[in-house]
């Protein structure tokens, strides 16, 4: 046995069920891990060193009570910084939230919490998830602990960057347009976005509601599995998280589903994710893995999905519209930043707003202001809805045919800090996760090479409800190739 | 000189009666320590979600079955995007153009004509804090009514509502069902109903339509009528001095009863509106509909017509006895104890209504219950009391909330009939007017013996039996 940040999730929940290890030695050992590496990952605004070991000591009380505890009991898991945590800060990665200290928890961080999941930190993120590389957050960078020099991806960049430097074996992200898929492919992760509506969206600080799902991460599929068997359910506080018995879909037993066999698997790879922006690296790496998966039984076949061009545009008009709505809230009056300036209330929203948001914030608000005008609607906000809905059927027509899709999950392998100041470019960095957003369904991105030293991502997405097929397809190809153990050798350690 | 028409629109908003806010879980009263009702969903704190009051929902389809309205099945909600620190989200839930009813109509009765009033719409949405500004600078928030689950209803266009008798008498009417339908409490000097009405003038006969202008703060039917009959001589003066309107929201100040200037509307407000994506559409299914339709209790109109089948009202008693649903079951009350209807009829719309007014409240705090101003009428019937007397009673039982036999009793209130007692009485009132007495005698001035008989009154403190007294009076000046 290596040290024990080193271990994933399944193997210290074996671990501690044997009682072979305590909650507080291992909630100790990635406290410790987190002390040593903080300095050149920066991936924690928060690191709640105290709280975790009492929340350890806890879970570790009630083993020896005999309670019978679900997988996670134990397991440090952080937070992204844009869940609320009852008595603990949370910021968006915003100076409008920087002293925010939520009085509730999300449904998520409630049933972490309730099924002993030890929390030793809040993950940083590009302020209120909008950005592809974490540089957005208005605290701090976050290092890739691939290559120092580079970004981690983004919005959960430090959520994957955590995990990465073994700072602890899960972490939960959200995912509005690929922010869990992205950086867990730039950092080497296995990070996974559900179905729409299948984790409570309660107490998850919105950026673009129809859109936003917060998802598990982690070095191996189990261990993604075993967090959402943890986090996955229906919420009578979210009205859009789907009624899984009501609809007859089991939303548990999916560490279960982490079997090996892709035997007739009909997988269906689209060309449109390979074209211009996709290196040839990234999409010879995607397109190896598919001849994998062929070589392991499944019928894999190219395919076509023609809307794919227009998510992206659409995706800029939904979601910043929604967000110039949810974000009208920081007004400087109930909590969060307050301008020391006094001129009337007008103003004291105004300055407000614009001493605690960031540019990028600013610039997603002002687009979605303009697109939900009068005389305006129609031609954005309607329009970006009816693309929608075409994107959705392009993927059921497909979804007819093939069991999952295979792309890459980002067009390239990380790249370096502030290289990519064009706001464009950034943002072609989620064209082949954004389409998946757009329709509601579930991907998962797992770690299928390297470029240069640097992580590949291979996505795989799956039709609505169908996490078990992905779970399932991701663990095969990730038993036949090994590529999660290798793991990043960090300054100092 | 040119006449001119007002052309009247309504929009009412009424807090609707439920356990608990539109949203969450808080509950739904007037009032509280300030920010005390809250909680993350109706703060507007990050993360924090809405989740739709089926209740609420049921009272508006309520509502707009009352009003008969087409229920839209789909009806959604939408976020009306504005800035006020009052609004904790930036955005007001509402409902833009699917409103959970369309398209209905009223009939209300003015000088005796019976008119139709349509309505265009009928939504629901969450109320507002409460912004209070304090002696220096600063301001406070009470968030207390936020998402307090209210309902409107908006007129139709072009509006048929042309005097402000005609806008009050709509008021009425509408609150009487929304008072019957028990979704709202009717009480607009609290808010929990509040009336904007947008008025315009024009050249009567014409068809085209002037500037409006929109009142606000008018929290009684008296202040709406007051407030549009200003606004309708207000802007015919203007236009009678060749000048125009200015199309502005005005709000109104009861002390001096006038209008004044609050915002000008000339630009038309951005809301942004456009669907919640938190929320997913209502789905008023036909059983849905059906339930509620089981359901509807009688409402004012049918309870009018048996008021004047039943008890034989008149028509202006029966209207107004039905006005409010807790009116109308306190006169059934009434009428059940002591069974006479009209008596009844009497002392409800006249003294007891009389003393509430005096005191501001409404019938649901009367602090005398029905059996014992079916007691009190009794009494009068029996010949305990005089009628006289029972106006006093009333205003003690009224004051002091004690049945009406205690304080006959405790008061000797009882009619003197004996005659003997009656009969010196009246001796002595003729000694006292032995002047009277012979100009009635022997110049037979007849019309002096009202003034005799009103001495005895008095004389008895208005407890003599006046049948009794009259007959002896006769007996006396005869004998």
């Amino acid at each position: 046995m290596g040290a024990l940040h080193e271990l994933t999730a399944v193997e210290a929940w074996r671990l501690l069920e044997r009682r072979e290890i305590s909650a507080r030695e291992l909630a100790g050992a990635c406290l410790q891990r987190i002390e040593a590496v903080e300095p050149s990952v920066r991936a924690l605004l928060t690191v709640d060193a105290e709280g975790a070991l009492r929340q350890a000591d806890t879970v570790d009380a009630r083993r020896a009570r005999g309670e019978a505890l679900p997988p996670v009991a134990g397991i440090p898991v952080v937070l992204k910084d844009n869940l609320c945590t009852e008595g603990m800060r949370t910021t968006a990665g915003s100076r409008i939230l920087e002293r925010f200290v939520p009085p509730y928890d999300a449904t998520v961080v409630a049933r972490l919490r309730a099924a002993g999941a030890v929390f030793p930190g809040k993950a940083n993120l590009d302020e209120f998830a909008m950005g592809s590389s974490t540089e957005n957050s208005a605290f701090q960078i976050t290092r890739n602990p691939w290559d120092l020099e580079r970004v981690p991806g983004g919005s959960s960049g430090g959520s994957a960057a955590a995990v990465a430097a073994q700072e602890c074996p899960l972490a939960v992200g959200s995912d509005t347009g690929g922010s869990i898929r992205q950086p867990a492919a730039l950092c080497g992760v296995v990070g996974l976005k559900p179905t729409y509506g299948l984790v409570s969206r309660y107490g998850l600080i919105a950026y673009a509601s129809s859109l936003d799902q917060i998802g598990p991460m982690g070095w191996t599929v189990q261990d993604v599995a075993l967090l959402l068997d943890a986090i996955a359910g229906h919420d009578p506080l979210d009205t859009t998280s789907l009624a899984g018995s009501a609809r007859g879909e089991d939303v548990t037993g999916y560490l279960e589903a982490c079997r090996e066999g892709v035997q007739g698997l009909r997988i269906g790879v689209p060309r449109e994710y390979f074209g211009a922006g996709v290196t040839p690296a990234v999409a010879a790496s995607v397109r190896a893995a598919a001849d994998l998966l062929a070589n392991l039984g499944a019928i894999v076949e190219e395919c076509s999905l023609p809307t794919t061009d227009y998510a992206l545009a659409a995706y800029y008009i939904i979601a910043p519209a929604e967000c110039s709505s949810n974000l009208a809230r920081y007004d400087g009056v109930k909590y969060g930043l307050r301008t020391r300036e006094l001129a009337g209330h007008v103003g004291l929203m105004e300055k407000t707003r614009d001493e605690g948001f960031g540019a990028e914030v600013k610039q997603r608000i002002m687009v979605g202001t303009y697109a939900l005008s009068h005389g305006y609607y129609d031609a954005y906000y309607r329009r970006a809805q009816q693309v929608r809905t075409l994107i959705r059927r392009d993927f059921e027509t497909a979804f007819k045919r093939f069991d999952v899709l295979l792309t890459p999950t980002s067009p390239d392998v990380a790249f370096r800090i502030g290289e990519r100041a064009d706001p464009l470019a950034m943002k072609l960095a989620d064209i082949c996760t954004i389409p998946v957003n757009m329709a509601g369904l579930p991907a998962i991105s797992v770690p299928c090479g390297f470029v240069d030293h640097l992580p590949v991502g291979l996505q795989v997405i799956g039709g609505a409800l169908q996490e078990r097929m992905l779970l399932r397809v991701a663990y095969t190809y990730e038993q036949a190739t090994g590529w999660h153990r290798r793991r990043p050798v960090l300054p100092g350690t | 000189m040119l006449e001119y028409e007002p052309v009247i629109g309504m929009e009412c908003h009424a807090e609707l009666l439920t356990e608990s806010k539109m949203f969450c879980g808080c509950q739904n009263a007037f009032g509280g320590e300030p920010n005390t009702r809250c909680c993350p969903v109706c703060l507007g704190l990050p993360g924090a979600l809405p989740v739709a009051n089926r209740k609420a929902v049921e009272h508006v389809i309520r509502t707009a079955l009352a009003l008969n309205c087409t229920i839209n099945r789909y009806a959604r909600f939408d976020r009306k995007n504005y800035y006020y620190p009052d609004l904790p989200k930036g955005y007001q839930i509402s409902e833009y153009d699917t409103p959970i009813g369309v398209r209905g109509w009223i009939d209300i009765e003015v000088n005796g004509e019976v008119r139709r009033v349509h309505i265009r719409r009928v939504h629901l949405e969450e109320d507002t804090g409460k912004l209070f500004h304090g002696m220096g600078n600063e301001s406070y928030v009470d968030y207390n009514r936020a998402g307090v689950p209210l309902m409107e209803i908006v007129t139709d266009f072009p509006p048929d509502l042309h005097s402000a008798e005609e806008a009050r008498t709509y008021l009425v009417k509408l609150r009487a069902i929304l008072t019957y339908l028990d979704v709202c409490d009717g009480r607009m000097e609290q808010g929990s109903l509040r009336c904007e009405p947008n008025v315009s003038v024009r050249p009567k006969g014409s068809s085209t339509f002037g500037v409006k202008t929109e009142i606000k703060n008018l929290n009684s039917f008296r202040s709406v009528y007051r407030g549009i009959e200003y606004e309708t001589q207000r802007q015919i003066e203007i236009l009678r001095r060749g000048e125009q309107v200015v199309q502005e929201t005005r709000g109104w100040n009861e002390e001096r009863q006038q209008t004044f200037s609050q915002r000008s509307k000339e630009f038309e407000q951005e809301y942004r509106y456009f669907p919640d994506p938190d929320l997913l559409p209502l789905d008023i299914d036909e059983e849905w509909i059906a339930q509620i339709r089981a359901t509807m209790p009688e409402l004012p109109d049918e309870r009018r017509n048996r008021f004047l089948r039943d008890y034989g009202l008149p028509p202006y008693d029966a209207s107004f006895l039905t006005e409010t649903r807790p009116l109308a079951d306190y006169y059934e009350q009434v009428v059940r104890a002591c069974g006479d209807a009209k008596q009844a009829s009497n002392w409800v719309m006249g003294d007891l209504s009389r003393l509430l007014n005096a005191d501001g409240k409404e019938i649901a705090e009367c602090p005398v219950p029905p059996e014992h101003l079916a007691v009190m009428i009794q009494r009068i019937a029996e010949g305990t009391i005089s009628g006289k007397i029972a106006k006093a009673l009333l205003e003690e039982m009224y004051a002091t909330g004690q049945p009406p036999d205690v304080l006959i009793e405790a008061r000797g209130w009882t009619t003197i009939k004996d005659t003997a007692t009656l009969s010196a009485m009246i001796d002595r009132v003729f000694a006292e007017n032995a002047d009277v007495v012979s100009a009635i005698r022997e110049k037979g001035q007849l019309q002096k013996r009202g003034f005799l008989v009103g001495q005895v009154m008095k004389a008895s403190q208005g407890k003599a039996d006046p049948k009794e007294v009259n007959r002896l009076i006769d007996e006396k000046l005869n004998a």
